[in-house]
């Protein structure tokens, strides 16, 4: 039980996993994963079957707007729930562990060391009347048997590494003398203390400024590179993903409905929800004055979804088959599945476009409207 | 015309008017210059520089504080005692402090109704009241900021219990409870011939556990909200134990608080301190309190006011200043007024 030396401690922290064969091996495994939340008005089903694989040092997106289950789905597959009035079911394997019948007690070896959380709001995350320094130590000394001189010099290089200046004199402050960007350099120093193998990022950039939201997805993009750490990057901001993930998940009422890897999705996306979602997205090339398009009605009420397809009420494909029957998730090219029956830019998809278009209205009574990014999207990708 | 003026200053009359006035003489007091509080009374007054600086009152309270606390050691240690607090001049007994005698004997507050010497028996009365009153505040700050902050904190089937064992020791009147306890623990405390159970160590463990469900609640409250910010997630998703997110995340957003809350506590506490006093099981006298002091001379209020009323007016001037303090520590450290 000797104390380990410190150039050992310091390869773990900066560069965690970099003993590993970089292969793409698989880290983490999600199989039918299901968060139930028992309620007085009947059971939420907040994640409802949700499968995905990631491997070693690659980067998933989670995308999908307020209420889809993004959040519930990162806190479920880490554990952090609490535990009353939860049923959690499926499979989460963690470089082969089974983790899903973990208690907090079996957990705490993972969290922080070897799994790690951003969260949405740098205001809240950092305790206000905790100096910065000893929030990132903290972590450091609980996972890692080191001095407390030891803890204090890498929480300074870890705030050197967040490219955060003077970090010597900022391991002295508190939170609020910080503006938004710096805490949320905090945070991210912070999650990254112990050298996690997967670090969640839970909407990191959508309480900040947009100026300064580019500079922090870098920063985390270079933290991962350097330490070969995989990182599930959720945000309901199509424009976020685009370009820094390798493959994308696309979530609506709990259940994945698109994945793809990034380039496939943005260049040939099947469901008509991803679509909707890319075309609320304002875009450069047009005029300042035109109206962003919306979605129109909400998410489903996850207690008593409607039958067949969640998104059919929503959806201006949708045909009376969407009201019927659910559509499974159907793997159709190697990499990409989707669950839909008129998907984009097939037949199908163009067959019940046409049929919405001359009735003026879709299958569940919505009036209809041209979903005309599709076309003018697809080339630049 | 003249009819019209009142309506020209809508709601200017009356507080409003009162509150500028009132500020702009104390930044008069305060040693501004005159043209200062003259401007201010003409924009209505800069409010916001107030935050940080300390009103009269709360002045006036910590000056009080400090008073009162050096005349209770000074006369408990011996330095400046004011006399015998339990020789009696028959002479001088019930006479106030402005009578022929007293000034005369020198006793500036008067003297009792045995002819004690009032000022000591103030001064010692103030070592009594405050030991008894500040150690049932500390009893009650501890165990019940700790039952507080762990029933807020865990939530669920602790907290249900937690909360309904406050309730139940709120739902019985404090002096009651109070008495009940006393009696008791004196019963079992002559029984057993425990040396240990001074009067007043079972005058602060019953006041003490009176507390213990005020400040419980408030500490509770408090941790609920603080237990649900992001950042205490955030530390348990770095692996950070129960106990540690307790100490170091929840804990220190909540002492400000219950801080606030056991100032308030203490000028309760002098309060029942008193009360129990009147009902006979308060400190024993010929040991002077507060309290007792009340007590024992509240027959002669008509004929001679100036006992009941000197030790009156300790206490209320004390109470009244560890109020004012306690709002001080409140607003100073932005806990929310809904907590309390």
């Amino acid at each position: 039980m000797s104390k380990p030396k410190p150039t050992d401690i310091e390869k773990r922290v900066s560069a965690a996993g970099s003993t590993v064969t970089q292969s793409s091996e698989t880290l983490l495994e999600v199989s039918d994963l299901t968060t139930y939340f028992r309620s007085s008005r009947g059971l939420v089903r907040a994640v409802d079957g949700v499968s995905f694989k990631l491997d070693r040092g690659k980067t998933l997106g989670i995308v999908g707007e307020s209420g889809s289950g993004k959040t519930v789905l990162a806190r479920s597959i880490m554990g952090l729930l609490p535990r009353s009035g939860l049923e959690r079911n499926g499979s989460i394997l963690f470089e082969g562990t089974e983790l899903i019948d973990f208690g907090p007690k079996e957990m705490r070896p993972y969290w922080g060391a070897q799994m790690s959380m951003i969260f949405q709001d740098p205001m809240t995350s950092l305790n206000p009347v905790m100096k910065i320094g000893n929030q990132i130590s903290e972590s450091i000394r609980e996972h890692l048997d080191v001095s407390k001189q030891y803890a204090k010099e890498l929480s300074e290089q870890l705030l050197v590494s967040v490219r955060i200046p003077e970090a010597a004199r900022r391991l002295d402050e508190y939170p609020h003398q910080l503006s938004g960007g710096m805490r949320q350099r905090v945070c991210i120093a912070v999650a990254l203390a112990c050298g996690p193998k997967l670090l969640f990022a839970d909407e990191p950039t959508t309480a900040l400024d947009v100026t300064v939201q580019a500079q922090v997805l870098d920063l985390m993009a270079t933290a991962q590179n350097e330490r070969f750490m995989a990182m599930i990057l959720i945000t309901h901001d199509l424009g976020v993903v685009a370009g820094r993930t390798d493959e994308i998940v696309v979530m609506y009422a709990g259940r994945i409905v698109e994945r793809a890897d990034t380039k496939t999705l943005f260049s040939n996306m099947k469901m008509p929800y991803t679509e909707a979602l890319l075309k609320s997205i304002p875009r450069v090339d047009q005029p300042s004055h035109l109206r962003l398009s919306t979605i129109p009605g909400r998410p489903p009420d996850l207690v008593n979804p409607p039958e067949g397809c969640k998104f059919a009420p929503r959806c201006a494909y949708a045909q009376d088959r969407c009201t019927q029957e659910e559509p499974p998730l159907r793997e159709i090219t190697p990499g990409h599945e989707y669950r839909c029956w008129f998907p984009v830019g097939t037949p199908e998809g163009a067959g019940a476009l046409a049929n919405n278009r001359a009735q003026g209205t879709t299958a569940t009574g919505l009036v209809f409207q041209e979903p005309e990014v599709a076309t003018t999207t697809r080339g630049d990708g | 015309m003249e009819d019209l003026r009142p309506d020209a200053v809508p709601g200017g009359s009356g507080s409003a008017m009162e509150e500028i006035v009132g500020e702009s003489i104390n930044r008069g007091l305060l040693g501004a210059p005159a043209e200062i509080s003259i401007a201010a009374i003409e924009t209505g007054g800069e409010g916001e520089s107030s935050r940080h600086k300390l009103s009269l009152g709360a002045k006036f309270a910590i000056g009080w504080m400090v008073f009162v606390i050096l005349f209770a050691i000074f006369a408990k240690l011996g330095i400046i005692t004011w006399g015998d607090p339990n020789e009696s001049f028959t002479r001088c007994a019930r006479r106030g402090p402005f009578s022929e005698e007293g000034s005369v004997s020198g006793f500036l507050a008067g003297c009792d109704s045995n002819g004690r010497n009032m000022m000591a028996r103030l001064a010692l009365g103030a070592w009594s009241s405050l030991y008894v009153a500040i150690g049932a505040i500390i009893l009650g700050f501890t165990i019940g900021g700790t039952l507080g902050v762990i029933a807020g904190y865990f939530g669920g089937k602790v907290d249900t219990f937690l909360t309904g064992l406050f309730n139940i020791f709120l739902s019985i009147p404090g002096v009651v409870l109070a008495l009940a306890l006393v009696a008791f623990l004196q019963g079992s405390a002559e029984q057993a011939q425990d040396a240990f159970l001074s009067p007043e160590l079972i005058l602060i463990i019953a006041i003490g556990v009176v507390s213990i469900p005020l400040v419980g609640r408030i500490a509770r409250a408090s941790a609920l909200s603080w237990t649900q910010r992001e950042f205490v997630l955030a530390a348990r998703s770095q692996g950070a134990k129960h106990r540690r997110v307790i100490i170091k995340e929840v804990l220190p957003n909540v002492l400000p608080a219950i801080f606030s809350i056991s100032l308030l506590g203490i000028a309760i506490a002098i309060v029942v301190e008193g009360t129990l006093a009147i009902l006979g099981v308060g400190i024993k006298p010929p040991t002077p309190s507060w309290g007792n002091i009340i007590a024992t001379d509240r027959g002669n209020l008509f004929t001679s006011p100036h006992i009941v009323f000197e030790a009156s007016m300790m206490i209320f001037f004390t109470v009244l200043s560890l109020n004012m303090l306690g709002d001080v520590i409140r607003s100073r450290f932005d806990v929310r007024e809904g907590v309390l």
